[in-house]
């Protein structure tokens, strides 16, 4: 089984552009109802499929997400 | 083992870079500047010299460059940014210099110190971010926007016969005796932005070499210019930029 991983979203910087949602092959990340202080829809983790691949963080132009992943 | 013990130091796979500031970047959502601009800080973070690194920021979107960087960073006039490193890297020769330019600062207003600058093989990177679009005006025709590609001043799409042909500046650069690795990278999936990130590092390391000027072009998205959303920019990006604008080393180092 992968390994389980989990993410951290600053989401007062997320501007909900959407990106990390495209990259994320275990379908963790939403975008939330609600709005963040600039207004923006930002992304929220849906369930706990994460396996600490980083594509969200890699891909993310704002650099919000951090990832953790088990050790071995 | 449950969630909570997976947030913790030693499991930390992912954060943003120390060479990147905690400033919020003002780019639009979804905008490839960001990934770009992380990609070249992490590429100094890993090689370790972001002490010895000095970037010169452009005119056009990023021109807050020097706000996000945490390295030396120089403002430049439109278009001269490359004139600008030259100056830099011939007083300081065992510093690396960076530009940071788009496509409306180096393709359009800073042509002749691009290939001057490339032709004279001053011993500097030139990241170049090419969305075929002046984003920051508003959308208006580039030097490199594509043929049929609507913009705010072309809106029935670019007609070659009176606008002209798109430029292809990176391929024009690459047939200069100057230039010592040119390559064309995107930033819009995981895969494409490791490997940007490699390139960005090679090109960074090469510095110490002397043996002339990087380019590395970054094709890009522009969310805003195109009036599309980040994930369907992308999309078109890769079924109408990459045909005319195709990934991949355009010259390596023998």
């Amino acid at each position: 089984m992968a390994r389980k991983g989990d993410v951290v979203i600053d989401i007062e910087k997320c501007k909900g552009c959407e990106v990390c949602l495209a990259a994320c092959p275990e379908e963790v990340l939403a975008l939330s109802n609600e709005v963040n202080s600039k207004g923006y829809h930002y992304t929220v983790k849906v369930n706990a499929n994460c396996i600490g691949c980083a594509n969200c963080a890699v891909v993310c132009p704002d650099a919000v997400i951090t990832v953790y992943r088990e050790k071995k | 083992m449950s969630e909570n013990n997976i947030i913790s130091p030693e499991n930390l796979v992912y954060s943003k870079t120390e060479v990147m500031t905690d400033r919020v970047l003002h780019y639009c959502p979804g905008c490839g500047h960001g990934t770009a601009h992380r990609m070249l800080a992490e590429a100094i973070d890993e090689l370790g010299i972001q002490g010895d690194t000095i970037g010169v920021a452009p005119v056009g979107c990023s021109v807050l460059a020097y706000y996000y960087f945490n390295v030396d960073m120089q403002e430049a006039a439109h278009g001269r940014a490359p004139a600008v490193a030259t100056g830099i890297k011939r007083v300081f020769p065992e510093k690396y210099v960076f530009t940071y330019q788009g496509d409306g600062d180096l393709a359009a207003i800073g042509t002749a110190e691009t290939i001057h600058a490339c032709n004279r093989g001053e011993n500097i990177l030139i990241v170049f971010i090419n969305n075929g679009i002046y984003g920051m005006t508003g959308g208006q025709m580039a030097p490199t926007t594509l043929p049929g590609m609507k913009s705010s001043t072309s809106p029935r799409g670019r007609d070659v016969k009176t606008m002209g042909n798109p430029l292809k500046i990176t391929e024009l650069i690459a047939q200069l005796p100057g230039t010592y690795f040119v390559t064309r990278q995107s930033v819009h999936t995981p895969g494409n932005v490791r490997k940007t990130k490699r390139a960005l590092k090679k090109a960074m390391e090469y510095q110490k070499l002397n043996k002339g000027t990087c380019f590395v072009e970054i094709v890009a998205n522009c969310p805003s210019g195109w009036k599309m959303t980040p994930v369907q920019s992308n999309k078109w990006m890769e079924e109408h930029m990459f045909p005319f604008y195709p990934l991949g080393d355009i010259k390596v180092p023998e």
